[in-house]
């Protein structure tokens, strides 16, 4: 593969280079001034601007995230709890949908599988919706209204997850266990799932993802600011840039204290992209899987 | 004999249908439900009286849907902008992909996949304090640095609608480029390298090898995704029409789709009934245009079909 090719394509390889170059910069760029301007002296925000370089830092933003607001501190718990208990009990939803489906001999097989399928096709609407967890199941404004409603489990992440099975499971393996005594528990707990570790990382990981970056079920179930999680609280931080000094947050922060509004608001968009960063470098190999598996809607 | 064997099988299929209790009772309360909920859009909502002992409108919510003209603004801009994200994900998809391969050295295309991908796995509201950081009226990068050093006057971006379709075009692709290269990138990776090995000893130029064999093997991907991307395209990506523009008022003829307009119909509860009509619109028309470029797909290849 390393072959050096002949000069015109060597042309063509820098051209590449220089190209994704640029590219990276221009993805880049906006996550560096926005970490920049978090640790920026919040007089040079208000006269010059965000900056890549500004002249004065200062960790006054943080300081101010950790020591005077509980409420950041407060949603930030409440992510991190959704994003745990959603991911376990989703992917445990998914894996039991998805493993009957990839049996051949499963007798419902097939209309289970349109019944999952059918819904990727058609949906209800944002209305109906609504007015059905509101009305009949009366989520609003509980914790069920961000682990609930679309995130749970998916139909594309069925199919997913049932191909794999299909493909990379041997029926003969799942045939041998059942020769052994092991009922369809047994043999899906100890037999199947060891053996598909990837797939449950990657689409653990997507499911995740999508909790912890979800902030529409809160924006639409959720009114009560104690119960923000952090996306939601980001979410009407960039709305209301007093948020957090005036009305309903008021009780959470001290009074007298100077709220450095131009780089907090960096300062906890910083926080919000630090856990994915944090786990970016070490699974990036199953993001990107996940992604070229279309897992990951955005 | 055969009676054991079919009490055997029986028992089975009950233990794997145990299974499916937990995920199949959500789905028919989660996506089938409302489903049947569609009928709202033809009540006149009074959460004073329940939905169900609501007044029967028949199509009254459609046609102030329609007469008012909302219709027609939200279909336009719902559709225009995924026309310009198809055909622009298109270009861009595969174009990045042919030159992500080109890249010899394993740790730069590493580096570069890695990055790329990263605006794909961040929320849209930071996003959308990535795109304030740049264009804030007082302290926003584009004001206080690129136009004062060209010399211009600053801009108030979140009041002025001319520059939003650029904007959201530039953040979509700036979000989804990294997913869409990679995603080509797989099928690029596959093609057999000895076509490449033969199409050189004939001296065929770089241009003449993407243009004479990669593109067209491409093909069947370059369909597949297009016409997945065409059969969502009565749905808007939520996040990147309300959030990005910071539900700015002035904005809404170029930034309202159906998918904002429901939620802003709803968020008001003034007018619910049009709301639910134009989710039942997009609904309907959004399952129509799935089956129909499903046919197309499989007249295309069947292989790529989804059903």
């Amino acid at each position: 593969m390393k072959k050096k090719g002949p000069k015109r394509h060597r042309n063509f390889q820098i051209l590449c280079v220089a190209v994704f170059t640029l590219l990276t910069v221009f993805i880049l760029f906006p996550f560096v001034l926005m970490a920049v301007s978090s640790v920026t002296e919040e007089n040079e925000l208000l006269i010059h601007g965000y900056k890549l370089f500004p002249k004065a830092f200062s960790l006054n933003a943080y300081r101010y995230i950790f020591q005077s607001s509980s409420a950041i501190v407060r949603s930030y718990g409440m992510s991190i709890l959704v994003t745990a208990i959603g991911t376990t009990v989703g992917l445990s939803m998914t894996v039991l949908m998805a493993y009957p489906l990839s049996r051949k001999d499963f007798r419902w097989r097939n209309i289970i599988a349109f019944i999952v399928f059918f819904t990727m096709l058609f949906n209800g609407g944002l209305v109906s919706q609504y007015i059905m967890w509101t009305q009949i199941f009366s989520i609003k404004n509980t914790v069920f209204a961000y682990l609930v409603p679309n995130l749970l489990m998916g139909a594309f992440n069925v199919m997913i997850i049932r191909n794999y099975f299909a493909n990379n499971v041997p029926f003969e393996i799942i045939e041998s266990a059942e020769l052994d005594g092991a009922g369809e528990w047994r043999t899906l707990l100890s037999v199947v799932l060891p053996i598909s570790k990837p797939i449950l990382v990657t689409i653990g990981l997507m499911i995740g993802l999508a909790y912890w970056n979800d902030w529409t079920n809160g924006l639409y179930y959720i009114n009560n600011s104690s119960l923000y999680t952090f996306q939601n609280l980001l979410n009407r931080m960039i709305q209301e840039i007093n948020f957090l000094s005036s009305g309903e947050a008021a009780h959470y922060v001290g009074t007298g204290i100077a709220i450095p509004n131009v780089s907090l608001r960096m300062a906890i968009a910083t926080l919000g992209v630090i856990p994915i960063l944090m786990v970016y470098p070490f699974l990036s190999k199953y993001f990107a899987q996940g992604i070229t598996m279309g897992a990951v809607k955005g | 004999m055969t009676k054991t064997k079919k009490k055997k099988i029986r028992k089975k299929d009950l233990a794997l249908m145990s299974m499916l209790i937990p995920g199949t009772i959500y789905l028919l309360i989660n996506n089938y439900l409302p489903m049947a909920g569609l009928f709202i859009a033809f009540k006149n909502v009074n959460f004073a009286k329940g939905i169900f002992k609501s007044d029967w409108a028949g199509f009254a919510n459609f046609k102030f849907l329609f007469a008012t003209g909302d219709a027609l603004i939200i279909t336009r801009n719902t559709l225009l902008y995924n026309l310009a994200f198809i055909v622009l994900n298109l270009i861009v998809g595969v174009t990045l992909a042919i030159m992500l391969n080109e890249i010899r050295n394993a740790a730069l295309k590493k580096l570069y996949s890695t990055s790329i991908l990263l605006p794909q796995i961040i929320s849209m509201v930071v996003v959308s304090y990535l795109v304030y950081a740049m264009l804030s009226g007082d302290s926003g990068y584009m004001n206080n640095t690129v136009l004062k050093a060209l010399g211009k006057s600053s801009i108030n971006w979140y009041q002025q609608k001319k520059y939003w379709p650029f904007i959201l075009i530039i953040v979509h692709v700036w979000k989804t480029l990294g997913y869409l290269t990679l995603l080509y990138l797989a099928s690029v990776v596959g093609i057999d390298s000895n076509l490449y090995e033969a199409a050189e000893m004939d001296g065929a130029t770089k241009w003449q090898q993407i243009r004479y064999i990669t593109l067209p093997l491409l093909r069947p991907t370059m369909i597949t995704l297009t016409l997945l991307m065409i059969g969502r395209i009565f749905y808007s990506d939520f996040g990147l029409f309300f959030q990005v523009p910071m539900d700015s008022g002035p904005l809404f003829p170029v930034t309202q789709t159906i998918d904002t307009y429901v939620y802003r119909g709803l968020r008001s509860m003034s007018n619910i009934g049009m709301s639910a009509a134009a989710a039942f619109y997009q609904s309907v028309v959004g399952f129509v245009v799935v089956l129909a470029s499903n046919l197309i797909i499989r007249r295309i290849d069947k292989d790529s079909a989804l059903f």
